[in-house]
């Protein structure tokens, strides 16, 4: 770790203090630091103020960040055959800045757009034409194999994505995930609109929709670090309980979902409706039911006083029995057992060898949770969750939610016997970033970790803006629970996942 | 059994009676836009400098709500003297031009095709597709099926394929590597067949305008019959413009 800065989350650095190592330096500490204990929590290139190529690495481990950086040539010899946690962002890069990593197991596309720097591509696409392009997929041969493909449209109201599956009879080989199909330009555009800074926050929110309160935590956290703004300890309670809010409508969403998925109805609409008194308290705070227009750069838009407050600890404590009640409906019932249980294993060795985070990663074993280790907001008054099952299936995933439905149920209880009104910011907000510097945000939003990273030129406008949702991690942990799996049970594995399409393709 | 029964009888029956009863939502939901036509000229542009969408024309004194995310700004900005957000939910409008307000919007009911009426209004099927949408949209109108709207109650549901549906409910702004996706589908649904664009997205591209890498409006593409404004539109604001302009 000698060559790596020590950062703390959301606090701005000089992008003087960043080490600019020589690329044989910055491989051999970032891969010495991931290798075991250490995780990818960044790792993306941008083109400096001289046109220069340069890559970055945020790596988290135990209770530390660390940064580093080094310049980057048009081919360098890949990290993932050594560490795998970084296949997916190098394929990003590649796809990005038209950058080749040599030796790259896997190299694809991973969104399909044209590079931004005007190099020939890497994938050797021709992007006037429709997606995919040219794309290579794994293909199992045999006479016994057969291959199922679906997508990107699905059969229900779901983002698009592709999936393919190699299979023997019922049983699924290998499944592979395409996606891309969601890329609006999102990063671009955060770094585009520049100089209107009010347009970010709308932008941020809309990453994916159902993390609306964890990317605009990021976005604005990062911001009040570049520009100096105090958020006060009413708006941070505020933002705390929106953020668990957001857990708990998405977990007992997915509950009723997984319930549906194996055909026991009573849970499934109990669930559904219940998801929606959680929404409408977002409504409450925000006017909005997934929070949007909440959190701006230097606290909230609307302030949060003893009238929502009310409405709030009224309404958990009026729907906590029954959510106890039909979490054990389901939970006890033997039809559900025998298929959540063993089913979709993705082992503790493999995840961690992948970086899966969030609920994902806690199901194997990995009890990484960023409000714990690197805590925002109001987390420091907020006791860790533990979880009982952590055996890697769709039962511990399960189990995992269920837990953390009643661990958010009473911190949003605690936070709110706090009884700190919560006033807004004033509007328009009027602030500048500070110039040539370098901010990570990380929160534990409901998928898991989501982080931005943002660096400004010497004009304080913004270099870079790199956004991470954690379904950039798991997406590869869903592909890896299928494999010897019924391909009947694809549905129920992939709603214990439930990850994000925009949030990957951004 | 016994615990499928006991829950049965704790949760009861949740379905709203709306429409025959109307529902109202919670004061700070941000629902029709007034604009107050006596407001400063110069308050009014100072709305419109900041407004993150560019939905505000501050000569003519309109909102448009199919760019609008009703984020609130404006009225916090101008205190109330320049807009005041309604708690009126029913938004939807069968032409893009009605979607510049400044306050009301044409009854959806007269200005539907009146052959939809008679072709869709007992049996509705649609078929979803997210284009782009950053999935509130698509949770939104997924939540029709929850017992609370239980849309099925009107004849209307969302099916698995376009061959079985009667037209496109489409969200998110149309991303160029779903273009083809979008076209595809809306061919394989049968003529008769009706376009819905719901969420400012695709109207207008929504939060993600001016990116290269969107198209940005539904009605460049194919024609759009029914629009539904929000970021995401309120699942009541759904329901009303589909039992309106269908039923």
């Amino acid at each position: 770790m000698d060559n790596l800065l020590p950062i703390q989350n959301g606090q701005a650095v000089s992008r003087a203090d960043i080490p600019d190592l020589d690329f044989t330096v910055f491989q051999e500490s970032v891969l010495d630091a991931t290798r075991h204990s250490g995780f990818v929590v960044q790792f993306f290139a941008y083109e400096d103020e001289q046109s220069t190529l340069k890559l970055i690495a945020v790596i988290r481990s135990g209770l530390k960040i660390y940064v580093a950086g080094c310049s980057l040539a048009d081919e360098y010899p890949s990290f993932t055959p050594e560490c795998e946690k970084f296949h997916m962002f190098e394929r990003e890069i590649a796809e990005q800045f038209g950058v080749r990593p040599k030796r790259h197991p896997w190299l694809k596309m991973v969104r399909y757009h044209a590079n931004y720097r005007g190099k020939e591509d890497v994938f050797g696409n021709d992007y006037s034409q429709d997606i995919p392009g040219n794309y290579p997929y794994f293909i199992v041969e045999g006479d016994a194999i057969h291959e199922v493909a679906v997508g990107p449209v699905h059969a229900g109201i779901i983002e698009p994505g592709h999936f393919r599956f190699q299979c023997a009879g019922e049983k699924v080989f290998s499944l592979e995930i395409q996606l891309g199909y969601q890329h609006r330009g999102a990063e671009k555009l955060l770094e585009q609109a520049g100089q209107s800074l009010h347009r970010l926050p709308v932008i941020a929110e809309s990453i994916a929709g159902d993390t609306a309160i964890g990317h605009s935590l990021c976005h604005s956290q990062a911001i009040e670090a570049l520009a100096g703004l105090e958020v006060n300890e009413g708006a941070k309670i505020v933002r705390t309980n929106a953020l668990e809010l957001e857990r708990i409508a998405n977990h007992i969403g997915d509950l009723g979902a997984l319930s549906g998925d194996v055909a026991f109805n009573p849970p499934f609409n109990y669930f559904g409706r219940i998801r929606g008194e959680f929404l409408n308290l977002m409504l409450t705070m925000a006017g909005n039911r997934f929070g949007k227009g909440l959190v701006r750069p230097g606290g909230i838009a609307f302030p949060v006083l003893e009238e929502q407050r009310k409405i709030i600890s009224d309404k958990i404590a009026d729907e906590t029995p029954g959510i106890v009640n039909v979490c054990d409906l389901l939970f006890s019932a033997h039809t559900v057992l025998s298929r959540f249980e063993h089913t979709g294993t993705v082992s503790r060795a493999n995840a961690e060898k992948l970086g899966l985070v969030g609920y994902a990663g806690r199901a194997s074993g990995l009890p990484y949770d960023a409000r714990i280790t690197y805590p925002t907001e109001a987390y420091d008054l907020v006791e860790a969750n533990k979880n009982e099952r952590t055996v890697g299936d769709v039962h511990s995933r399960a189990t995992v939610r269920r837990e953390e439905i009643t661990h958010s149920l009473s911190s949003i209880s605690e936070l709110l016997a706090k009884e700190i009104d919560a006033e807004s910011i004033p509007v328009p907000a009027v602030y500048a970033l500070a110039p040539d510097s370098f901010v990570v945000t990380i929160n534990e939003a409901w998928r898991g970790e989501v982080s931005h990273c943002l660096l400004t030129d010497k004009d304080g406008s913004i270099l870079r803006y790199k956004v991470k949702d954690p379904s950039f991690h798991n997406w590869i942990g869903l592909a890896m629970s299928l494999r010897n799996q019924g391909i009947s049970d694809f549905p129920l594995c992939n709603k214990s996942f439930n990850l994000s399409y925009c949030g990957f393709d951004l | 059994m016994l615990k499928v029964i006991q829950n049965r009888l704790e949760q009861g029956y949740r379905t709203t009676k709306y429409p025959k009863e109307s529902i109202s939502l919670y004061s700070r939901y941000r629902g029709l836009p007034i604009v107050h036509q006596d407001c400063d000229k110069e308050l009014a542009r100072q709305c419109a400098e900041a407004c993150p969408q560019q939905a505000i024309d501050a000569e003519k004194m309109v909102i448009d709500l199919g760019r609008c995310t009703f984020c609130g700004q404006c009225e916090i900005q101008s205190q109330g003297k320049f807009v005041t957000f309604t708690n009126n939910f029913e938004l939807g409008t069968a032409d893009r031009e009605a979607l510049l307000t400044s306050g009301s919007l044409p009854d959806l009911a007269e200005h539907s095709k009146q052959h939809f009426k008679s072709l869709f209004g007992r049996s509705l099927q649609l078929r979803q597709i997210s284009a782009g949408g950053c999935n509130s949209c698509e949770a939104d109108t997924n939540v029709l099926g929850t017992p609370f709207f239980d849309l099925q109650r009107f004849g209307i549901d969302f099916v698995a394929s376009p061959r079985h549906a009667d037209g496109i409910h489409v969200t998110g702004p149309i991303s160029n590597n779903m273009k083809a996706a979008v076209l595809s589908t809306y061919e394989a649904v049968p003529a008769p067949k009706v376009v819905i664009a719901s969420g400012c997205c695709p109207i207008s591209g929504g939060p993600f305008w001016g990116s290269k890498d969107i198209v940005g409006d539904l009605n460049s593409l194919i024609p759009v019959d029914l629009y539904i404004p929000g970021c995401p539109p309120h699942p009541m604001t759904t329901l009303h413009a589909l039992l309106k302009f269908f039923k």
